[in-house]
């Protein structure tokens, strides 16, 4: 993708106070940009399913956050580990499979809940999921 | 250690949750609950999330399986207070809080609890 990025701030995500934490950038972000409520709520309920992902099943890793202006504005955010990965993506998107005792909706709900959505995993090489959010006209 | 506190109000608990919750905290709240029922003799429990801004699958399931160990502890289990942006995140994240009851506010989820108890 080849966004202006105007800004980026790289978060940790090592614990579960670390979501949290996330999860506040996240709607400081997107209050910055000018996000309704509606979609403020639910770009961080997306962040927030990611980072636990990150965690659980990526052993930690890091948030990229991104403001976005290239004639439309939005948010970007990327979820880097480099955990065991991912054999099978598809398979990892469907509502209600998980391997880790959650419900299963994490990808299949961020992937919902964002205007965009791009995953890259690969077994042993770690997973990164990118959203983004882009403000209506 | 950081907990949520519960508050007795004649056979029912009432939770209002105020911190924007990571998961351990959740899971000591189910746990915690769980354990007042017993302990409390409750017949109904309030849990109170008008000040949360969002729910995830995680707070979500922590709420759906307090209410079905209530449940087995013969106790019900009314979640009060949804912000409107939380029930469209929800519904589009795919959560359906099954076997959990609702109500706008605290008085009239007391409400639906005294009627469900008599």
């Amino acid at each position: 993708m080849n966004h202006n990025d105007v800004e980026a701030v790289v978060m940790q995500i090592r614990s579960d106070e670390d979501v949290v934490r996330l999860r506040q950038a996240v709607r400081e972000q997107m209050i910055a940009v000018g996000f309704s409520l509606i979609d403020q709520t639910k770009m961080i309920t997306a962040a927030s399913e990611l980072a636990r992902n990150t965690l659980r099943y990526g052993g930690g890793g890091e948030a990229h956050l991104m403001k976005v202006d290239n004639g439309r504005r939005g948010l970007h955010l990327a979820f880097i580990d480099h955990g065991p990965g991912i054999a099978d993506i598809g398979q990892a998107l469907t509502d209600g499979f998980t391997t880790g005792g959650g419900m299963g909706l994490g990808l299949s709900g961020a992937k919902r809940l964002s205007d965009e959505f791009d995953i890259s995993s690969a077994p042993g090489e770690g997973t990164t999921v990118k959203i983004t959010k882009w403000k209506p006209f | 250690m950081e907990r949520i506190p519960i508050l007795k109000m004649g056979n029912l608990l009432l939770v209002t949750i105020q911190v924007d919750m990571h998961d351990r905290l959740a899971m000591t709240l189910q746990d915690d609950l769980t354990a007042r029922i017993v302990k409390d003799h409750a017949r109904g429990v309030l849990i109170d999330i008008s000040a949360l801004d969002i729910v995830d699958s995680f707070i979500g399931r922590m709420i759906s399986n307090t209410a079905a160990m209530a449940r087995i502890l013969d106790a019900r289990t009314v979640l009060v207070g949804m912000q409107p942006a939380v029930a469209i995140t929800l519904v589009e994240l795919g959560l359906t809080l099954h076997g959990v009851q609702t109500a706008l506010n605290v008085e009239k989820g007391v409400q639906l609890l005294q009627r469900s108890l008599d």
